[in-house]
């Protein structure tokens, strides 16, 4: 493998770039693995590259129904954060933010985490005290956040509308200057160049058809490239979870969302970080091509076509005009839609599932990307010892039936409510 | 957006309309807990067809159940619900 | 001379171009009279900064993006060939600086070398911190155009549309079909992006008479049809729902009333395609530069606007159309030296023109950013011309993306025209004319120098950089789209796609179908954000709602507070005070005489019939059947899982008929849920449960006092706590309910909400006479704190249990209500969960949502809900969320607010400050 440099760049102005390798292999399956990943997302190749790199197991496949990185990793806004009230979740990301940090330079691949700081804006003193305990309750778990004021706001983000006659008109924020965003195809690329290189399987185009089951165990699977016995399978399909566990027999408790995002075309940078509302549902970063990146509300209606409705994405950009008016002219270039796992907390679930051999990650819901390197982290430790790391044990599938449900928002068990 | 035939009004814009809920979620009050439970957290949610209990909120605000395609978004069947469509 | 110039008439339309004033004629594209004033130089591309010109005559114009318009008109990356000029046009090229014709930018192109696709990840490592000083360059050389920074001071509208026949694209193909509709009966809407009914016939008149689409048009709109040109169809959704985009001005200009553009959601029952077909350029070293034209445009440029691109030209094709295209720069006065064909003899045999077959362009040269030479492989040969023209055509390519929105459609390849065609649809929907169908083509040939033959020119991604992304395994079309940016331009790869796609099959050694296709995503071309927004952008979408006595309350100068879609008075500060010293003032009125307050928001439902009571006791998880009419109690309602998600009181006002009020935020949560439980639990109920939130306007009446103003107002005795009574208060029916919020004795007045002023000034009149005052949200939460009611999104946060609240002992014995199997699960009744507790500072003021810790440092171990102080003696006082709070009272804790830097010691009390026994209810 050629190790990415600025000096490998500057050789291949004489000879034309040639020097560079595939990032990953085009293997055949073998007939056995020890773990066995279903999903070639950020989270399952993340997952392989960690079993790989920090438990020794080598002998791991990743299969992928269609082309690495193609499912809600290359769909979502690429926020990362770790922004949250309830310290089960804080806890969980906060460790994956401190990955983030390095992980250009771990995986010798730059994902471009840029910590340009994700913003939270309050529109009333309701909103700012929720904002000061969700900023508090992080601080004393020992993670970064800083309670702003009307004014630091307006100095961070020009363009926004600071009138007081504004509907929603902005009283400070919060602010979590460590978060930011990252390129979302380099985590899943960069993930599985790292994971070929320590000798995981990534097979492409192969699609799980089914469970080979022992008794009650799954120890292998079913592919339209043949069966693959395994040690122990892992799901990793976010968005497809309840397809694909249905096909073991289980019944999880997620709903297939479509969740659409939007970009516009490029423009000179206009604004600075990520903007993020108490009151709206609208999310608003700039690429570093300089589209405007933004996002809103899953469509609240169960549907695996990657495909929404228009009033949806209007909706959050008429929210994103109302805070920042001077998005209005600019156009929007392409808009798309993900599969999401809405779970019945609108929290994840990584660990063991009632089915012997067969582990479960998914539930993400609208949240999944920022977490890539803490779930491969977690799940990884998971398959590798069969008991789940002190990070992702209040995950569990089992919280549902115990009513230990980890509900950030409050909003109970109805996805579409959240 | 689809196009969804309420049984009272007649087709109307999915903008009119809100999805509540999956058939196999609804939970009756009198059922006994284990078998409540399993409706208040387990899914089948298919890649297909299933049923699911959605409300004409924006128009005559009647509930409804519609049989849908999960990728096609295509409505099967739709009935209306509620003492209006009692026998 | 060389370069492009018109014929004829400058014209009379002024504009700017740079500064520049300029002259154009009617009909006139921006792109028309930038060549028309011999302007070739355009834009700089996005990546390397390179000099580009125009490229084509239509919507898939890769190259000249300008910013027009100024303040909050301006319009980025607007396309010059899709903009018609209007007099006083301000236009602005983009992407370079210090200027156009010298851009320091452009020593990027230089190193162009050094920066191949997704070189960027394979550098700049290092920690984030460097990384986000390194992206502070790169996000400054990329973008494109200025975004604006004034709002936009124009309106945008929408509109639906029903038709049984849509036709998309007014060409002959369009206007055909939409004519046989209309006459068939059919309610038909024919759209078309151009400004001009079938552009094509002015740039082709030997195909049919361009006066007979005027005609066409006639009939059509004669018959009841409607047709909407500077329209396009931007995406194709479920049933048939296209959504129409309508310029109703020009990018940039003052609206001439007032409405910018509208935007149509038009349910059509048929959908007719007839979009069209996109020319492909060729790739050959340099053929980004300006003077390097598509065919078809060429020849758009010189029959419809009367410009000349160029006064000698080359002419290179793989099909017959581009001769079309000599003819007419022939026709022109141009002088066309060669015809490159990449078809064997005899093609273009008979054409009279110079034709060189099995030959096409090799390389191109320029001298100030404009062509001067071209050279091509000729029979094994390089030759060479100097020209200032090169017209390209590599075949057609349908537009086939609205065709492929429509949900599970497929296209087929047809070898001939090497051109994928629409097949099968889910929907109602058919392609017709060029987007059905090309004319076959020839090969086309090796490019030499691929690492500069340009193919997605916008965001300068070559050929090269297909073969790269190839040999590092990005070998999905996906991949290679994500890993090149090829595609992913402004022009949403309408002029590059094939030729992608063409390598790529090369490259794997299979045909093109077999590479691969990507997702043609909507809109069809990029759509101004504020159009889809529509209306609702300066309210972000949400309506508010006015209280039925606002203008009471505005008239006493509140401070407002937001509160969900409402807006409640917070306090009525007296000249000098602050927020909460009017609060406080306000709350010791309640305290110690009387004060008054709305409570309109509220939510409140009539449920009456025989089932009444069966179905509030599913709805709320307190007995109801037991109370007596007259009288009311306090009710909690459970979601499913079991979790308290909201409060209340239900009354019993008949035998058969109940008034249930729940929380102002959750109101319309409580309506969907009451319309559940009845309609779709409960349908042969014999009950009817009525949403009468704002039928009713509500006025608290609070205080030791309370008795007596209501006393002075009412015929009968003011009703005993918890019991309720029909009156009159200024000649207006009210319903008197005796209950508190406050901890005092207190009323809640009910009436019509359009008669509740009378009522609201007869209350008021007694209130002051005996010393009291109205009273707002921050004085009540003072005294609800300090007496220890919840609040839903305080206490009742939807993660609690009736347990954890302490509202168990009230539960249903019998049990069947919402929610009961839920709160069976096991770790809802676990000691140690968040309980509620009462917390009293012992220095220092509690800072609301602080964390409960032990000592800096430690976990938080709870939270606080709510804080305020003791109404009477000062004091802070709070309620809070704590790990096994039942069991430590007594206990000290650290209420830290570290955001905030405040803290406070606490002491873990009982959720009550105030008459614990609760003798000030009762007289």
């Amino acid at each position: 493998m050629t190790r990415y440099s600025a000096l490998g760049l500057v050789r291949g102005v004489f000879n034309g770039q040639s020097h560079w390798q595939p990032a990953w292999r085009d293997p055949e399956p073998k007939a056995n693995y020890d773990i066995v990943i279903i999903g070639g997302g950020g989270h399952g190749l993340a997952t392989a590259y960690y079993l790989a790199s920090v438990h020794g197991i080598r002998n791991v496949v990743v299969l992928e129904k269609g082309w690495i990185g193609g499912g809600n990793t290359g769909r979502n806004t690429t926020l990362v954060r770790s922004n949250y009230r309830l310290p089960q979740l804080h806890n969980f990301f906060e460790f994956g933010l401190k990955m983030w940090e390095h992980l250009s330079d771990e995986l010798n691949y730059n994902v471009m985490f840029s910590p340009r700081g994700a913003l939270m804006l309050g529109h009333s003193d309701a909103d700012m005290t929720m904002l000061a305990q969700r900023g508090d309750a992080m601080r004393v778990s020992g993670i970064d956040s800083e309670l702003l004021s009307r004014d630091q706001v307006a100095k961070l983000e020009p363009l926004l509308d600071m009138s007081r006659s504004a509907r929603f008109p902005i009283e400070g924020g919060l602010i979590q200057r460590r978060g930011g965003t990252a390129r979302h195809d380099a985590v899943a690329w960069g993930y599985a160049r790292g994971a070929d290189r320590l000798g995981v399987d990534i097979i492409q185009k192969c699609e799980v058809t089914g469970f080979v089951r022992e008794g009650d165990a799954v120890v292998g699977v079913e592919t339209s490239r043949g069966r693959i016995g395994a040690g122990r399978v892992a799901i990793c399909v976010a968005g497809n979870s309840g397809h694909v566990a249905a096909m073991a027999g289980l019944k999880l408790p997620v709903e297939s969302q479509t969740l659409q995002a939007l970009v516009s075309e490029g423009v000179k940078p206009m604004i600075n970080g990520v903007i993020m509302s108490q009151s709206l549902h609208c999310y608003i970063s700039q690429s570093d091509k300089g589209g405007i990146v933004m996002g809103g509300d899953p469509d609240n209606w169960p549907s695996y076509a990657q495909r929404g409705q228009p009033m949806v994405t209007a909706g959050a950009i008429a929210q994103a005009i109302a805070l920042v008016p001077a998005l209005s002219r600019l156009r929007m270039l392409r808009t798309w839609g993900g599969v999401t796992d809405m779970s019945f907390d609108g929290s994840p679930i990584i660990g063991t599932t009632p089915v012997p051999g067969l582990y479960l990650n998914g539930g993400w819901c609208y949240g999944g990307f920022k977490a890539t390197p803490a779930s491969g982290w977690t799940y990884a430790h998971t398959l590798a010892t069969g008991a789940p790391h002190v990070l992702n044990a209040p995950f569990d599938l089992a919280r549902f039936r115990r009513g230990d449900t980890i509900d950030e928002s409050g909003a109970g068990p109805m996805p579409n409510h959240r | 957006m689809m196009l969804i035939s309420c049984p009272h009004c007649g087709p109307r814009a999915q903008a009119e309309f809100t999805y509540e809920r999956t058939a196999d979620s609804v939970i009756q009050p009198d059922a006994a807990p284990a078998e409540a439970i399993e409706h208040l957290i387990a899914r089948a949610n298919p890649r297909g067809l299933d049923d699911e209990v959605w409300r004409h909120t924006f128009g005559c605000r009647a509930w409804l159940v519609m049989t849908r395609h999960r990728v096609t978004h295509a409505i099967e069947a739709i009935r209306a619900v509620g003492p209006e469509a009692l026998p | 001379m060389s370069g492009p110039r018109r014929s004829g008439e400058p014209g009379t339309i002024r504009f700017t171009f740079d500064g520049k004033p300029l002259l154009a004629r009617p009909g006139d594209t921006l792109a028309a009279a930038l060549l028309a004033n011999g302007i070739g130089l355009v834009a700089r591309s996005f990546k390397y900064h390179r000099p580009r010109g125009i490229m084509a005559a239509g919507v898939e114009e890769p190259n000249a993006l300008v910013t027009v318009g100024t303040a909050g008109r301006g319009e980025p990356n607007t396309r010059a060939t899709d903009l018609f000029v209007y007099d006083g046009m301000v236009a602005r090229s983009q992407n370079r600086w210090p200027s156009l014709s010298f851009d320091v930018g452009s020593i990027l192109g230089l190193a162009a070398k050094a920066l191949p696709a997704g070189f960027y990840y394979k550098t700049f490592f290092g920690s984030a911190k460097r990384w986000l000083l390194y992206e502070w360059f790169i996000r400054r050389a990329a973008g494109l155009g200025d975004a604006p920074t004034a709002a936009d001071p124009d309106r945008f509208a929408q509109r639906a549309g029903f038709c049984d026949v849509l036709v998309v694209g007014a060409g002959p193909a369009g206007l055909a079909a939409a004519l046989a509709a209309v006459e068939a009966g059919d309610r038909v809407i024919l759209v078309e992006q151009d400004s001009l009914l079938a552009p094509s016939l002015v740039r082709d008149p030997q195909e049919l008479d361009p006066a007979w689409a005027e005609a066409t048009a006639e009939r059509i709109r004669a018959l009841g049809g409607r047709i909407l040109l500077r329209t396009t169809a931007i995406g194709y959704w479920d049933d048939n729902l296209i959504t129409l985009s309508q310029r109703l001005a020009e990018p940039g200009e003052r609206p001439p009333a007032g409405t910018a553009q509208r935007l149509w959601h038009v349910r059509a029952k048929r959908v007719v395609l007839a979009t069209g077909a996109l020319e492909r350029p060729l790739a050959f070293a340099h053929n980004d530069r300006p003077g390097v034209m598509l065919s078809q445009a060429v020849r758009t440029y010189v029959r419809r606007f009367g410009v000349i691109p160029g006064q000698r030209a080359v002419v290179a094709t793989n099909n017959d159309d581009a001769y079309l295209t000599a003819a007419a720069l022939r026709d022109a006065g141009t002088e066309v030296v060669a015809v490159l064909d990449t078809r064997p003899a005899p093609a273009g045999a008979n054409s009279g023109f110079p034709v060189h077959n099995d030959a096409a362009p090799l390389a191109t040269k320029g001298a100030r950013h404009h062509l001067r030479e071209v050279s091509a492989r000729v029979a094994g040969k390089v030759v060479r011309w100097q020209v200032d023209l090169l017209a390209i055509s590599g075949g057609m390519t349908p537009v086939v993306h609205l065709h492929m929105q429509a949900g599970g459609a497929t296209l087929s390849w047809d070898e001939a025209s090497q051109a994928f065609l629409p097949s099968t649809a889910r929907q109602n929907v058919t392609s017709i004319g060029a987007a059905a169908g090309a004319d076959p083509v020839g090969p086309t040939l090796a490019a030499e120098d691929p690492a500069k033959s340009f193919i997605d020119f916008q965001n300068d991604v070559t050929l090269g950089d297909v073969d790269l992304a190839w040999a590092e395994g990005y070998r999905s079309v996906e991949h290679l789209k994500r890993y090149t940016t090829l595609g992913m331009a402004t022009d949403q790869g309408k002029t590059s796609n094939m030729a992608a796609l063409g390598r790529l099959a090369e490259k794997q050694g299979v045909a093109i179908p077999e590479a691969g296709l990507t997702t043609f995503r909507p809109p069809y071309t990029p759509v101004t954000m504020g159009l889809l927004a529509g209306r609702t952008e300066r309210d972000a979408g949400a309506h508010q709602r006015r209280l039925a006595l606002y203008q009471v309350h505005q008239a006493k100068g509140p401070i407002w507070q937001p509160l969900g879609y409402w807006k409640r008075p917070r306090a009525y500060p007296k000249s000098g005070e602050n927020l909460s010293q009017a609060a406080l003032r306000e709350a010791r009125a309640v305290r110690t005489a009387v004060g008054m307050t709305d409570v309109s928001t509220l939510a409140k439902f009539e449920v009456s019939g025989p089932d009444a009571a069966a179905l509030l006791e599913l709805i709320c998880a307190t007995t109801v059947a037991k109370l007596k009419v007259g009288r009311g109690r306090y009710t909690f309602m459970l979601r499913e899982d079991g979790l308290v998600f909201d409060d209340g009181t239900v009354w019993r006002l008949g035998v058969d008929r109940y008034l249930l009020t729940s929380s102002t935020g959750g109101a319309d949560r409580m309506a969907a849920h009451i319309s559940y439980v009845r309609q779709f639990l409960r349908p042969q109920f014999k009950v009817s449960a009525v949403n009468v939130q704002e039928h009713y306007a509500g006025i608290a009446i609070a205080g030791p006092k309370a008795t007596k103003v209501l006393a002075a107002l009412i015929d009968d005795d003011p009703p005993r706590h918890m019991s309720t009574v029909a009156a009159t208060i200024a000649r207006v029916p009210v319903l008197v309910l005796a209950a508190s919020y406050s901890g005092e004795r207190a009323f809640e007045v009910y009436v019509e909400a359009t008669k509740a002023e009378a009522v609201w000034n007869a209350c008021e009149a007694e209130v002051t006479s005996l010393g009291g005052c109205p009273y707002g949200m921050e004085a009540m939460e003072f005294l609800r704190i300090e007496k220890g009611h919840l609040v839903v999104g305080g206490e009742i946060d939807g993660r609690l249990t009736p347990h954890d609240l302490a509202l168990d002992k009230m539960l249903n014995k019998a049990g069947a209500y919402v929610g009961a199997q839920g709160l069976a699960r096991p770790a809802l009744t676990q000691p140690g969960r968040k309980q509620l507790v009462g917390l009293d500072a012992l220095s220092g003021t509690i800072p609301e949502g602080a964390m409960l810790v032990q000592a800096p440092g430690q976990p938080a171990e709870g939270h606080v809900t709510a804080a305020g102080l003791r109404v009477l003696d000062g004091g802070s006082i709070a309620l809070g969320q704590l790990d096994g709070g039942f069991a430590r009272h007594g206990e000290e804790l650290l209420a830290t607010s570290p955001t905030r830097r405040q803290s406070a010691r606490v002491r873990v009390v009982a959720p009550h400050f105030y008459d614990t026994l609760g003798e000030r209810y009762r007289e």
